[in-house]
């Protein structure tokens, strides 16, 4: 890899942003990359913003990715994916989970949830790729899984080998008994065999 | 050497500045370990709370947790105590009289600057402590250096006899990077505590005699300053412009400006300024970076030196590759243009947990007329947002109530009819809050007071406070009584009302009533934080759609389970216009409080399972 990878994770608190970097953090450690990952959660349980930066490479100096230069988007809710786009570096790829959470800000009635996000995202001169995770895992039988979903969906772009992606996440619930390791490596599968037919 | 440490020193692992920090306590032999949680230090505690030879605490305050770290280093034991910004303030009382004493045991103080404030009531610069306190001050730029620079501490703290304050900011904690950690030290033990009453006892006679010995230290921390590798230069091949950085700015200016000779500051404090004239010398012009205050920059600029600072860059904020960028380029007569980053999306602030038990607290506070609300610091200033809107103040940890006393007395005549309220957790209440408790009831103030204890400290994540009934191990520990606390703080018992927030009349009835009453008293809540074990979840909750009348009372508990499905314009009887807002639950979300239900006149929340009854008929 010549270069800094810059990779930028979104959402909302309690989504598994965080947990989501960390996993593709240590899959490119595990082929011997440098990482530095940051986020701004300062309440990261409380239904805010979350951003968390991976940034891969032979050498990472700061952790923040500059605006402008984001070569990759996973985005857990498309209106935090709209958010952030401006991020992007032209013809990025952004994996958006279309399954939409309003806050308490827009229940009230204070502003308005945006129209069709996922058609302004394809206005900006970004590769969108977009399937409802939301829904999937609660099919799937544990919303939970949107992550492992996510990632399965993030893998072929994230020019890693996807099998290291893989062992990262899974290697997780190697301890957690064989039902939950089953269920991650299914969600994984779907995510990535959807996200094939959602480009 | 075990298979297992050197293991540990061989493999990197990738960790948080926080945990670096952790794992430089534990090799350098610290055997005391204090804090107070806050954003963003909380996890350092977290970790060395891990380690078996290590004694760790959560203290009750900042203040505290130096002092206990300042004990176990004049009885010879190396310590260290951690605390976000603001928490130095508290601790600064004895900060500024330690630096007389110094140090016996290696005493490392970590601050954590929230530069950009992420979770913060403020933004300030802890480099100023050292200037103030004349203390040397580290900085680490990644997590690497973190681990490095505490264990560096450890060691010339014993070396200098002096304090070191290791100056972290968010963007240092939060960060994870590969660190290489390297063999530990013996646990350092200095002896017994050898009796020093000149040295340990700071009455004037003492203290007056030690002053000259604080700035023979200054003389020798800056000779140092200049000898350090922590001060290093780094050459760059583009002389047009170099820098002199510390922290996580240096990692900034080197991404931004990979080309530029910089000087990396690690030792921050007492500044090297001949090594600093010499660097100039070397370059054409020399750009200070510091985030936030420009206090080398001032430093550099009374010793003659001709710099560039925050006439070109913000005094606010973090110094990140797009805000350098377009600051520096123009004196390289260069142009940058930043990409527009203009959203129009919502905002999205943070929100109160589903079922917290503050919801209930919030739903009254914001249907009781003629109040002032002096609030505090926690998840409960979150009240001062949509939709509750029931917050009128937030300052400092424990300001509730004192400035409740203020408002009270400083009332006019225009607010003759209003009464005060002070609403505080446990956990800000055992920090500093009693105090006020004690001010008013002493000076005969008439405030009422909601005490909101939910045995934890939310705001950070659910940590235990005295309040919890558990120390910071998680092991059974005294659990304070906020009734007879309260009452020897001189609250009348009938006063003293204890309630469960989820019972939204009874909370009516005990807050109309004692905002009438002429005399100090104090409401306190009795139900745990849903972030911690000790909340027990109850079936779920749904809407029956057929039921909803779109009325919207349910919304103003502000529980982000509920949502709104679809909106309805109509003209009431009386030919004003209304909007209706009709909901549903996410149920998946929803842990059964039954708050919204309270709230309910159609009765069409109910448990989702009579729901899925009713859809299962229909089908």
């Amino acid at each position: 890899m010549s270069g800094v990878f810059n990779i930028l994770v979104v959402g909302i608190g309690g989504q598994g942003v965080m947990t989501a970097a960390d996993i593709i953090a240590h899959a490119a450690i595990a082929e011997g990359l440098d990482v530095k990952k940051t986020e701004v959660a300062g309440m990261a349980q409380r239904g805010g913003v979350v951003t968390s930066h991976v940034r891969i490479g032979k050498q990472v100096l700061s952790p923040a990715i500059t605006p402008g230069e984001a070569d990759i988007m996973l985005a857990f809710e498309p209106a935090e994916a709209l958010r952030w786009v401006s991020h992007m570096r032209p013809g990025a790829t952004v994996m958006v989970n279309s399954y939409p959470q309003s806050p308490p800000v827009v229940s009230i009635g204070l502003f308005d949830y945006p129209e069709a996000p996922e058609q302004q995202l394809r206005d900006s001169p970004v590769n969108v790729i977009s399937f409802d995770a939301g829904q999937m895992a609660i099919e799937l039988g544990d919303r939970r899984l949107v992550n492992s979903i996510m990632l399965g969906a993030i893998a072929p772009h994230l020019r890693l080998n996807e099998a290291s992606l893989k062992q990262a996440l899974l290697g997780r619930f190697q301890s957690k008994g064989e039902r939950l390791l089953a269920l991650n490596d299914q969600a994984y599968q779907a995510g990535h065999s959807e996200a094939e037919v959602a480009a | 050497m075990s298979a297992q440490e050197q293991n540990l020193i061989n493999q990197a692992c990738f960790v948080s500045g926080n945990e670096a920090v952790a794992l430089a306590a534990r090799d350098a032999g610290c055997r005391v370990a204090a804090a107070y949680p806050g954003t963003p230090s909380t996890e350092i505690l977290e970790y060395i709370s891990h380690y078996t030879d290590v004694y760790s605490e959560w203290s009750i305050n900042e203040k505290v947790s130096l002092e206990v770290a300042i004990g176990a280093s004049l009885a010879g034991s190396r310590a260290l105590c951690a605390m976000k910004h603001v928490g130095m303030n508290v601790a600064s009382d004895a900060l500024m009289t330690q630096t007389l004493i110094g140090a016996v045991g290696g005493l490392v103080i970590v601050v954590a600057d929230d530069v950009g404030l992420s979770s913060s009531q403020n933004e300030q610069d802890s480099r100023y402590w050292g200037r103030f306190a004349h203390l040397p001050v580290l900085e680490p730029s990644d997590a690497q250096e973190a681990y490095q620079m505490v264990r560096e501490g450890f060691a010339l703290s014993e070396e200098y006899q002096v304090p070191f304050i290791v100056r972290l900011t968010t963007r240092i904690c939060h960060v994870k990077g590969l660190v290489r950690c390297y063999p530990a030290e013996l646990a350092a033990q200095q002896g017994a505590f050898e009796k020093d009453v000149s040295r340990y006892v700071m009455v004037p006679g003492n203290a007056k005699q030690r002053l000259p010995l604080m700035l023979e230290r200054d003389a020798k921390l800056r000779a140092l300053a200049e000898r350090t590798t922590l001060n290093a230069v780094q050459q760059g091949s583009d002389k047009r412009v170099g820098f002199v950085t510390s922290g996580a700015a240096y990692c900034h200016v080197k991404e931004a400006f990979p080309e530029a000779p910089v000087l990396k500051l690690g030792l921050s404090h007492p500044a090297p300024l001949d090594k600093i004239a010499e660097f100039a010398n070397s370059v054409a012009q020399l750009v200070v970076v510091e985030e936030v205050e420009p206090l080398l920059e001032t430093e550099l600029r009374a010793a003659g030196g001709e710099v560039i600072g925050k006439e070109h860059l913000p005094r606010i904020g973090e110094l990140t590759p797009s805000v350098l960028l377009p600051a520096v380029k123009p004196l390289l007569g260069e142009t940058y243009s930043s990409p527009n980053l203009q959203s129009s999306v919502f905002p999205r602030p943070p929100t109160m947990c589903v079922a917290c038990p503050h919801l209930g607290i919030y739903y009254c506070l914001s249907h009781v007329k003629n109040t002032i609300i002096s609030g505090d610091i926690g998840c409960y200033t979150l009240g001062a947002g949509h939709p509750w809107n029931a917050l009128d103040t937030c300052i400092s940890m424990g300001a509730s109530l004192s400035v409740a006393q203020g408002l009270d007395k400083g009332r006019t005549a225009a607010d003759e009819k209003k009464r005060v309220l002070a609403v505080i957790g446990d956990s800000t209440f055992l920090h500093m809050g009693m105090q006020g408790l004690l001010d008013i009831t002493y000076n005969r103030g008439n405030v009422t007071v909601l005490l909101l204890d939910n045995r934890a400290v939310g705001m950070t994540g659910g940590q235990n406070a005295p309040s919890s009934g558990l120390n910071l191990q998680g092991d059974e520990t005294i659990r304070v009584d906020f009734r007879k606390l309260c009452e020897a703080l001189g609250v009348r018992s009938e006063r003293i009302r204890e309630v469960n927030p989820y019972e939204l009349p009874t909370l009516f009835k005990a807050l109309r009533e004692e905002v009438k009453v002429e005399a100090p008293s104090v409401i306190i809540t009795n139900q745990p934080c849903v972030l911690t074990e000790r909340y027990a979840k109850q079936p779920p909750l749904a809407v029956n759609a057929d039921d909803c009348t779109g009325c919207g009372n349910c919304l103003d508990v502000g529980c982000p389970a509920i949502h709104v499905t679809h909106r309805e314009q109509v003209i009431k009887p009386n030919g004003r216009e209304k909007t209706l807002a009709f909901v549903k639950i996410d149920s998946a979300a929803c842990t059964g409080c039954n708050l919204c239900l309270e709230t309910c006149a159609p009765d069409a929340i109910v448990p989702l399972e009579n729901v899925n009854r009713i859809n299962a008929v229909e089908v």
